[in-house]
């Protein structure tokens, strides 16, 4: 099928490697991949803080770039979450009668990768390999707003060569909520720890997850730390294979 | 209580560094707030009808907000019926003073109190002791708050942040007590042998209300000690002060909320003491009942069309034991006698935006949404967060943090802006880089490096990738290829996690 892409701005500017190795993932599982370059960001970060009158444009391109899409799939739940769940309410909030039809009739067509792969293609196994110790962290919109589930945990699991850890009290909030990790720099940081002694305490080579945005977060904490454990996005272990190494 | 109301001192993230500091704060509410959720998810999960019956208890609320004017006359005429006496308070000195008067009218100096968040919102404590009347807590965290001349931290176990050897030193002190253990059994022994004697020598009570029925005029207090039960029994006057938003609409709805309450608050499947009484009975019980109907605010939250769910809040304090940010910062953080994620939202709104302080709850949130799931009457806390955050922002003069996002959207407004800014900013990280990642920030992100490095932006981003990637192998003709699924039908939720 042909699925168009929506490489959100943190992932585009920081984290390309996450966006090809969706590419990848979807071309080798014999899908059609577009990536329209109108697309820019989809203003969470605008909504979440406050700047509604801000993220109103932004919304609205999201809404024109993607508005001919059938399916639209993001590596990141973080900003399918947007989407779905705060999209309306700004539609709501601005008047804008049309734009609300737009987002609603926009809503139901975009997935988050895990979701998407597991929900939608009902696959478990999309042929990768990855022969590393990995532990999960579920980031907290995928698990509360798109109630992916378990839907990552099965694709890891059926991973050639990964060992899949337990993460301790995983559905703890790692402590970056977007601009809170600089408005609230001490909280953040004390839930940050936390969420690292968590991650250590599995051994794991790595941790991932399906949101750059936490794994900044965190990767930036066990960096700090010299702990030796990576972050990697679920995308770029999906993507992995004999030949192709993508985390 | 020991005093406090719901006007922070300092904003969140000032007052929140005193918690973060302490270790051995910390070590208490981790543990306490670990316990209680673990307990609270295998109380909850016993119940297959959970899910309903939260939507039940929202419904049950939004029918009486919905109503609210037409409820409260209701429930006035069934008090004033029973033999009982309404008072309507539009604010907390209003609250205050008709409380005040009412205890000096019978030579009270002394009051007994049975746990109510609603006089610690008015201070009532502070507006009797002006009044020369000395309010006495009975409930044992409020007591051991009020003797450590402390401030509570939660809205169920106000001590929540006291560990059992500092109250066992704060009893030997304060009330004279000989302990030698810091044994629950024999802390409680002291407490009991202390309230006995001011339950039977004290004339004049002061409760809060869990809940009122307009139907019946029946006031309703859920406690675990049975001090309640000795509060609104013993004494001869016996004055009740709850918010308007506790009006229930029928006698049977109470049964929804005594289902919720207890699970949801202290784990148990049935509270212990569950007291209910309407009016005066000759010859039983207090012989004169003052109830008192407190506004403080909350029509205006009423008028909010998001912010009025918040008046569906039945104070069970899940979403604090919940809340990953108050497992950290502790109630005192907040600054209010509403902490948490519901204080988060309930504070500014009763202040109708005007704190500048309490303007900075709403930001006290990662948007987890931990607190949504496990809040028994459905209140969509992070919903309300994002709400309250658009209009304060809204309000707010051009800041350097205004500009900023004005700045950030002007640019992502455009592609070709977004990609200039990203070639800028990777000409101009060279001077911050260590090892490939930034350790230090300056300015307003000057708080992410405090603890975390930043990683630098590579040498290409996605979209120079794919302008000049090759193009892609043709789509392999494979037998077991990906079906085709339908993707008309709408988004079908998955629930079976988290709940």
């Amino acid at each position: 099928m042909r699925i168009d892409l929506f490489i959100t701005c943190l992932n585009d500017a920081l984290f390309p490697r996450t966006g090809e190795a969706t590419v990848r993932l979807l071309e080798r599982l014999g899908h059609t991949v577009h990536f329209n370059p109108e697309q820019t960001c989809c203003g969470q970060m605008h909504a979440n803080s406050g700047y509604r009158r801000e993220a109103l444009p932004l919304v609205r391109r999201f809404v024109r770039t993607f508005r001919d899409a059938d399916v639209i799939v993001a590596p990141s739940g973080s900003c399918v979450a947007t989407v779905r769940d705060l999209y309306p309410r700004l539609a709501e909030w601005s008047g804008d009668s049309e734009l609300l039809d737009a987002v609603h009739a926009l809503s139901g067509r975009v997935f988050e990768l895990s979701e998407f792969l597991v929900h939608r293609l009902g696959l478990e196994d999309v042929g990768a390999y990855y022969p590393h110790r990995v532990t999960y962290h579920p980031t907290c919109h995928s698990l509360r707003i798109l109630r992916v589930g378990d839907a990552p945990l099965r694709l890891l699991r059926s991973v050639r060569g990964l060992a899949l850890v337990e993460l301790p009290q995983a559905d703890q909030c790692c402590g970056f909520g977007g601009t809170f990790a600089v408005k609230n720099a001490d909280t953040s940081t004390a839930m940050l720890a936390d969420k690292l002694q968590h991650v250590m305490a599995t051994r794991a080579e790595a941790c991932a997850a399906a949101d750059n945005s936490c794994l900044m977060h965190i990767g930036g904490g066990l960096g700090r730390l010299r702990s030796g454990t990576r972050v990697v996005h679920l995308a770029e272990i999906l993507a992995s294979t004999e030949h192709e190494v993508y985390a | 209580m020991s005093g406090g109301g719901i006007k922070p001192a300092q904003p969140f993230a000032q007052a929140a560094r005193v918690t973060l500091a302490n270790a051995q704060m910390r070590r208490n509410l981790r543990h306490a707030t670990t316990t209680i959720r673990d307990k609270r998810q295998r109380a909850v999960s016993e119940l297959p009808d959970w899910e309903a019956l939260r939507d039940e208890g929202a419904a049950l609320k939004d029918h009486a907000l919905a109503n609210l004017g037409e409820l409260l006359l209701d429930l006035e005429a069934a008090v004033q019926a029973r033999g009982g006496q309404v008072h309507w308070a539009r604010d907390a000195h209003e609250a205050r003073e008709i409380v005040a008067r009412i205890a000096v009218r019978h030579g009270a100096r002394e009051v007994i109190k049975v746990k109510s968040i609603s006089t610690d919102e008015i201070e009532l404590n502070a507006g009797l002791e002006a009044h020369g009347v000395h309010a006495i807590e009975t409930d044992l965290a409020e007591l051991i708050v009020q003797l450590a001349e402390d401030r509570p931290s939660h809205i169920l176990v106000p001590a929540i942040h006291r560990n059992r050897a500092e109250i066992r030193d704060l009893f030997r002190r304060r009330l004279g007590a000989e302990l030698l253990t810091d044994d629950p059994a024999a802390l409680a022994e002291a407490a009991r042998a202390y309230l006995r004697g001011k339950f039977l020598s004290t004339r004049v009570a002061v409760s809060g209300a869990n809940f009122a029925v307009a139907e019946t005029g029946t006031v309703c207090v859920v406690e675990s000690e049975g001090n309640g039960r000795m509060c609104v029994t013993l004494p001869d006057v016996l004055i009740s002060v709850m918010g308007i938003e506790k009006v229930l609409a029928a006698w049977s709805d109470v049964a929804v909320f005594l289902r919720l309450l207890p699970r949801s608050s202290t784990a148990e499947r049935m509270n212990p003491y569950t007291s209910f009484w309407s009016g005066v009975t000759p010859g039983d019980g207090p012989q004169e009942f003052h109830l008192v109907l407190l506004d403080n605010g909350r029509s205006a939250v009423l008028a909010d069309q998001v912010g009025r769910q918040t008046l569906r809040c039945i104070r069970c304090s899940a979403c604090l034991n919940v809340c990953p940010v108050y497992e950290r910062t502790g109630g005192h953080a907040y600054g209010s006698v509403y902490p948490g994620p519901i204080g988060a939202i309930l504070t500014p709104q009763l202040l109708q935006l005007e704190d500048a302080n309490a303007n900075t709850l709403p930001w006290a949130s990662s948007l987890c949404g931990a607190c949504y799931d496990a809040c028994p009457v459905k209140i969509n806390i992070p919903e309300v967060l994002l709400h309250l955050r658009g209009q304060i922002t809204g309000q707010r003069p051009l800041d350097a943090e205004a500009v900023a996002f004005r700045s950030a959207a002007w640019i992502m407004s455009e592609p070709f802006r977004f990609e200039g800014a990203i070639r800028l900013a990777r000409l101009g990280q060279g001077p911050l880089l260590r090892d490939g990642a930034i350790r230090a920030l300056p300015g307003l992100l000057g708080g992410w490096t405090e603890a975390r490095d930043l990683p630098a932006f590579p040498q290409r981003s996605f979209r120079e990738w794919w302008r000049t990637r090759p193009a892609p192998p043709a789509p392999p003709e494979r037998a077991d290829a990906a079906p085709e699924p339908d993707l008309g039908e709408p988004l079908a939720p998955h629930r079976e996690e988290t709940r």
